[in-house]
């Protein structure tokens, strides 16, 4: 692995890699819609699509922590940011299908289903919450913030656990996505909960 | 009887694409994957069975009882469905459409009739005029389409079993067969899936059995060989490979609203007053279209069936 933590290497092969396989799902996306592929219903495809990457990359976010710890590497670090940013940026896709391709900005229809349909709910709240994680994410902000930052971004867990909410109370009878969704979540904070109950925190940035 | 009324859902003539247009581009098409099968596997075409992308004889438009609105496109109905039994993505069914075996086929009509019996799928349909029925399809998650069925009306066959008195509803079973079928064999649902119709409801002239769309035999993932056809209602009352016709006192369990009373009743009328919990049923989005709509009471067919319920409050019965 000495490869990897070569700083070179990361700047300039793996960190761009990254970057553009995260982006190939939308990529994938407006491929589709360009290829007229997208099915009998696009919005909703782009909705699901969208949604289910928001959820993978809240999830891969949330794995780097467990990576680095249970391997030793530190280079997985490099990564998480990259990771929790794209999770925000699939999530305000995501959003911003539903704004703007599903209810085309009836307001009303908008307000009424974010106050009265609890998965619409708690998936924008999710997404709210999410909003402050990115701003606070450079680091400038790390460094301002110090350990409140820590504090912060521990937010990221809850937006998880709601964006698994979100999912479990829109499906309609088969739970078994969601479920598969919330098990692996299970496992990365559980994980979390074991670790630190066995040794404390070493390093201050590990959320 | 039936007073046909233009509605203000109905576009006007010069918005229907004319239909021998893309009738040849997709016959065309059809035509040519046929060939190429046939070509592949002899003797796949002339196992006598109905197939989908068949051709049916013989059948009548009925001009009274159809909208003229635009014809939702032949692959977007068959690519689309939710038919649980052959999984639970809306691509699903089609992918696994073979895997539902619709020869042989026999139906009983049963319970509360003094001609119960049990028929093969060809003498059940045969003594029936096949009609092309044009009717809209309201999916209970705010989608739409416009569906050119074939098939005849339900309540040619109840009136020939002859209902006794006590038939108060009429329940449906549908295919179990969870060997072949992927989505039966974990119980997402309570299987066989169970549908319901009061009386009335079973005996309206709207309420036909089909047998196929676009002309041509049903395709296994819309229904295949026979489905129940109610369009003012919700799509998932229209219940799909009808193996059990039932003539009953009480009102019959029906699978979704066993699994989630609060969100799907027994009725289940189209209703954009009342909305689902989890979504607003106020519009829809016509398959094809990008705009959403606004949904109509009873789907657009309250002049023909909004007597049904007169009286009744249909925020609790919904
Ligand atoms: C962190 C935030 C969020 C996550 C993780 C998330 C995740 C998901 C997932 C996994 C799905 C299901 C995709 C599928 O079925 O394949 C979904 C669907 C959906 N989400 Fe989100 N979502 C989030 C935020 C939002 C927000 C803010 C809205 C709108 C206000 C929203 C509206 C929807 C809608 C309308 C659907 C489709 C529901 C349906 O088809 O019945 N989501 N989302």
């Amino acid at each position: 692995m000495r490869n990897f933590s070569s700083s070179r290497w990361l700047r300039f092969g793996l960190k761009p890699a990254v970057f553009l396989l995260a982006l190939a799902p939308i990529g994938l996306v407006v491929w589709d819609a360009w290829q007229d592929a997208l099915g009998a219903n696009p919005i909703e495809a782009v909705t699901h699509r969208t949604g289910d990457w928001t959820l993978r990359f809240l999830l891969l976010t949330l794995g780097i922590t467990p990576l680095r710890r249970i391997t030793g590497w530190r280079w997985p670090m490099r990564f998480r940011r990259m990771l929790g940013l794209f999770a925000f940026f699939y999530a305000t896709l995501h959003l911003a299908t539903w704004l703007v391709l599903d209810q085309f900005f009836d307001w009303q229809a908008i307000v009424e289903d974010i106050v009265k349909r609890p998965y619409i709910t708690v998936g924008f709240t999710a997404w709210l919450l999410l909003v402050p994680l990115a701003a606070t994410s450079t680091r400038g902000m790390m460094r301002r913030l110090g350990s409140r930052w820590v504090r912060l971004h521990r937010l990221v867990y809850l937006v998880a656990v709601l964006g698994v909410l979100h999912f479990w109370w829109l499906v309609k009878a088969d739970v078994l996505e969601p479920a598969v969704y919330a098990l692996i979540l299970s496992a990365l904070l559980g994980y979390r909960m074991f670790a630190n109950r066995r040794t404390r925190l070493r390093s201050p940035v590990t959320a | 009887m039936l007073i046909r009324v233009k509605r203000r859902s109905d576009p006007k003539p010069s918005e229907l694409t004319p239909k021998s247009v893309y009738e040849d581009r997709r016959r065309f098409l059809r035509t040519a994957a046929v060939a190429g099968a046939s070509a592949a596997f002899p003797g796949l075409l002339v196992s006598g069975a109905a197939r989908a992308g068949r051709k049916l004889p013989r059948v009548r438009h009925n001009p009274d009882y159809s909208t003229d609105e635009t014809w939702t496109d032949y692959d977007d109905i068959t690519s689309y469905n939710n038919f649980l039994e052959l999984g639970t993505g809306k691509e699903d069914p089609k992918e696994n459409a073979h895997r539902l075996k619709t020869r042989p086929w026999s139906v009983a009509v049963e319970g509360e009739c003094e001609r119960p019996g049990v028929y093969d799928l060809e003498d059940f349909v045969k003594p029936h005029r096949l009609e092309e029925r044009v009717y809209r399809l309201r999916c209970v998650e705010a989608w739409s389409m416009v569906i050119p069925w074939v098939g005849f009306e339900l309540r040619t066959v109840l009136k020939a079993a002859r209902p006794t008195s006590k038939a108060k509803y009429v329940a449906f079973e549908s295919v179990y067969d969870p060997k072949n079928l992927p989505g039966q064999r974990r119980r997402i649902l309570d299987w066989p899936y169970k549908e319901g119709l009061r009386m009335d409801e079973a005996m309206h002239p709207l309420t036909i059995l089909a047998v196929g769309l676009y002309g041509e035999v049903l395709p296994n993932q819309n229904g295949a060989p026979l489905r129940v056809v109610v369009p003012w209602k919700y799509g998932f009352k229209s219940a799909k490979s009808i193996v059990r016709i039932r003539l009953v006192e009480k009102q019959p369990p029906t699978t979704w609203n066993t699994l989630a009373p609060d969100e799907y009743g027994f009725y289940s009328n189209v209703n954009p007053e009342v909305d689902h919990p989890r979504w607003s049923q106020k519009k829809e989005r016509r398959i094809g279209e990008f705009f959403k709509r606004r949904t109509l009471p009873f789907n657009g067919y309250a002049d023909e069936v909004a007597h049904l319920y007169a009286g009744m409050d249909l925020r609790k019965y919904y």
